[in-house]
């Protein structure tokens, strides 16, 4: 890929350095990742300049609207973004590696055992005419062929012991199952070679509030267990709220807000975080609704300056002119907005 | 006091197999009334698999009920023919789940406004056709000039929901059946849709039933809600009684697992009992799952009244009133 260029900026470049400072070296560093698709419409920027940083068994949740470039960001980072999208720039270090710098081959290799990817909807992501048992033993030998057959099966059955499934499920074809069971088949999987970070796009999108909360559930332990770094793919903040230790906000392709999840949920920095929280229903403001007023931009036709200000309630001038750059603010927030300019300068 | 709809001991049963014939009970036994007079918002709530769509659909004369009648202002449903089915085609309309998949790409959004004003015969000519169309999509809180004239897929999912409720309305419909219909929304939009439909109930006078698995929504829009498990009705009464204070094993489960979006509301550290669908038969269907389950639960349990606006199917409950199925409408506030 000859997409390798140095695209970081200076913004960029401070947001993935105020991270380090946070403690323990980070097993997850992405800066400057830019993505865009080459429509017949024109170029949309899907991914621009998106830079976090993650430690071993720490939750982040990434939450936005449809369109706001959330699925893509998971996908650039496993290296799956398929034409007409390309990946223009950035690096993916997952500890010392730069994923983006791999071999396919050696992408291959990584994917799995570096980093997994539970997908949206486990209604469809498996193989409907195998077994469960073959499609788990395939995603090993793909990584280690050099195994015995029982050896690879001892561990598929102890990966769908740690999600709480029967290890009957085994010799089940996915049809057999419910769609909670599929999903936790997926995560057994997912964490089959115990990978260093799993990205789990919108994994109980599709289930009830039920299922929902063993899934999660489950995904929180075996995390616990293998101490991976989850990003956890979602609009739903209640869930964030039981489940992340942080949360971004991607807006329109860019990261808008990055912090604790109590931060966000008490003190939200960004003006489009502060929208989210507010129209979040809750036991005490019954009957109350209040939703973002407008739509979200069209990546093809981005407002000029800050992509949220015909939307933002603070907007001022320079929004509508000039774009505003993350900045680092203190307990290692981040925002992306110009009301904050100052703050960040002393 | 007149009924708008009236279910007398609805039971649905599909069957399957041939030979050894398996019978599989969607729904039993559901009995409920909606006044003519108060228009309310009654919310259906259960899992996959516990007969809400099941429900939704015998209410829209898509199947016919096993045993037991729909009565729709008096007439039967699956007896209705000519005229009068129309009418009731045209006052119960439905909004769907997935606003992606129920419009046809090929049509304007004029286009399928239209079709049921041509249908129906609702306007007398193209000027009247179109004020009614911009009424209703203002109604909605939509600019007419933003989506008339364009095709589904240049409209947002919020906007194609709301279209959909849009065109319910165009039809003046007494009474809507709301299937999931945020469940595929941003929630950043599911606001909006969700205060459109109760205006529709406050303004219009529409009675709506919405189904959910979602409680979250279901306590800010409606008044009363039924809970249903496997088919059977767990729990039932005023939305704030039973989500503030839930009585059954089940809807506890259910209110102990809804994700607030509130750090100090956590989820509940009850363990969840794996769901058995092989254990069927008499009883009641939550017993395999239920950490107070008892002998007695291998009989079903009617429901009993546990509060004043609150009725639970469970034999925790014994020392209080039983509530005989037909009289569980009291239970409902309007």
């Amino acid at each position: 890929m000859n997409s390798m260029t140095s695209g970081t900026r200076a913004g960029s470049r401070n947001a993935t350095s105020a991270f380090d400072a946070g403690g323990a070296t980070p097993v997850l560093r992405v800066s400057g990742l830019e993505v865009t698709y080459y429509t017949d419409l024109g170029r949309a920027k899907a991914l621009d300049d998106v830079s976090f940083a993650l430690s071993a068994g720490e939750k982040l949740g990434m939450v936005g609207e449809s369109g706001s470039g959330k699925s893509t960001m998971a996908l650039a980072m496993m290296r799956m973004i398929k034409p007409p999208g390309r990946i223009e720039g950035g690096s993916v270090f997952i500890d010392d590696t730069d994923l983006m710098a791999m071999t396919e081959d050696e992408m291959r290799q990584a994917r799995l055992s570096k980093i997994a990817y539970i997908p949206q909807g486990a209604m469809n992501s498996l193989n409907p005419v195998t077994r469960i048992g073959a499609q788990m033993v395939d995603a090993i030998k793909s990584h280690s062929a050099r195994q015995s057959r029982s050896a690879i099966e001892d561990r598929c059955v102890h990966a769908l012991r740690s999600v709480d499934l029967d290890p009957s499920v085994f010799r089940m074809y996915a049809h057999e199952l419910s769609g909670g069971m599929k999903q936790r088949v997926c995560i057994a999987i997912g964490i089959l070679l115990e990978p260093k970070v799993i990205i789990a796009d919108e994994p109980t999108s599709a289930l009830d509030v039920v299922t929902q909360r063993q899934v999660m559930e489950t995904i929180d332990r075996v995390q616990d267990q293998i101490n991976a770094a989850v990003i956890l793919i979602g609009h739903d903040m209640g869930l964030m709220a039981q489940f992340v230790d942080k949360v971004a906000v991607m807006y329109a392709g860019r990261l808008v807000e990055v912090s604790a999840v109590r931060d966000m949920f008490t003190a939200p920095n960004h003006p489009y975080s502060k929208a989210l929280i507010s129209s979040l229903p809750n036991l005490d403001n019954k009957g109350v609704f209040q939703g973002i007023p407008g739509l979200a931009p069209s990546l093809l036709r981005l407002p000029s300056g800050c992509a949220f200000h015909p939307r933002c309630e603070f907007a001022m001038e320079r929004c509508s002119v000039e774009r505003p750059e993350p900045q680092n603010l203190e307990e290692g927030r981040l925002v992306t907005c110009h009301l904050f300019d100052e703050e960040a300068s002393q | 006091m007149t009924h708008l709809l009236e279910l007398n001991s609805v039971s649905k049963v599909y069957h399957r197999g041939l030979i050894n014939a398996k019978a599989n009970v969607a729904l039993r036994d559901i009995s409920l009334t909606l006044s003519e007079d108060e228009p309310t918002i009654l919310t259906v709530a259960g899992e996959s698999g516990s007969g809400k769509t099941t429900l939704a659909m015998l209410l829209l004369g898509f199947i016919t009920p096993t045993t037991g009648q729909i009565i729709y202002r008096g007439q039967n449903i699956t007896s209705l023919r000519g005229k009068d089915r129309l009418a009731y085609r045209r006052e119960v309309q439905a909004v769907f789940q997935d606003p992606f998949a129920v419009f046809n790409p090929f049509y304007t959004v004029d286009h399928l406004l239209s079709v049921p004003i041509k249908r129906f015969k609702l306007a007398k000519n193209k000027t009247d056709a179109r004020n009614r169309m911009e009424e209703a999509l203002t109604a909605v809180g939509l600019r007419p000039e933003d989506v008339l004239g364009r095709f589904p897929h240049q409209l947002s999912g919020g906007q194609r929901q709301r279209i959909n409720v849009a065109r319910a309305l165009l039809l003046k419909p007494r009474l809507l059946i709301a299937d999931e219909p945020v469940s595929m929304v941003d929630a950043s939009l599911r606001a909006n849709i969700l205060e459109t439909l109760r205006n529709l109930q406050r303004d219009h006078g529409v009675s709506i039933i919405y189904i959910t698995h979602d409680l979250t929504t279901a306590y800010h829009i409606a008044r009363s809600i039924v809970v249903l498990y496997r088919g059977g009705v767990m729990e039932a009464g005023d939305v704030d009684a039973v989500i503030k204070d839930p009585q059954h094993p089940y809807t506890k489960l259910l209110v102990d697992s809804i994700p607030w979006p509130n750090l100090n509301q956590r989820w509940g550290e009850t363990p969840i009992i794996a769901r058995d669908d092989s254990a069927t038969g008499s009883g009641c269907p939550f017993r395999s799952r239920c950490p107070s389950a008892m002998d007695i639960c291998a009989t079903r349990p009617p429901l009993f009244q546990t509060g004043e606006m609150q009725a639970a199917a469970c034999y925790l409950y014994d020392k209080k009133p039983e509530v005989v199925a037909e009289k569980l409408t009291q239970l409902l506030p309007v």
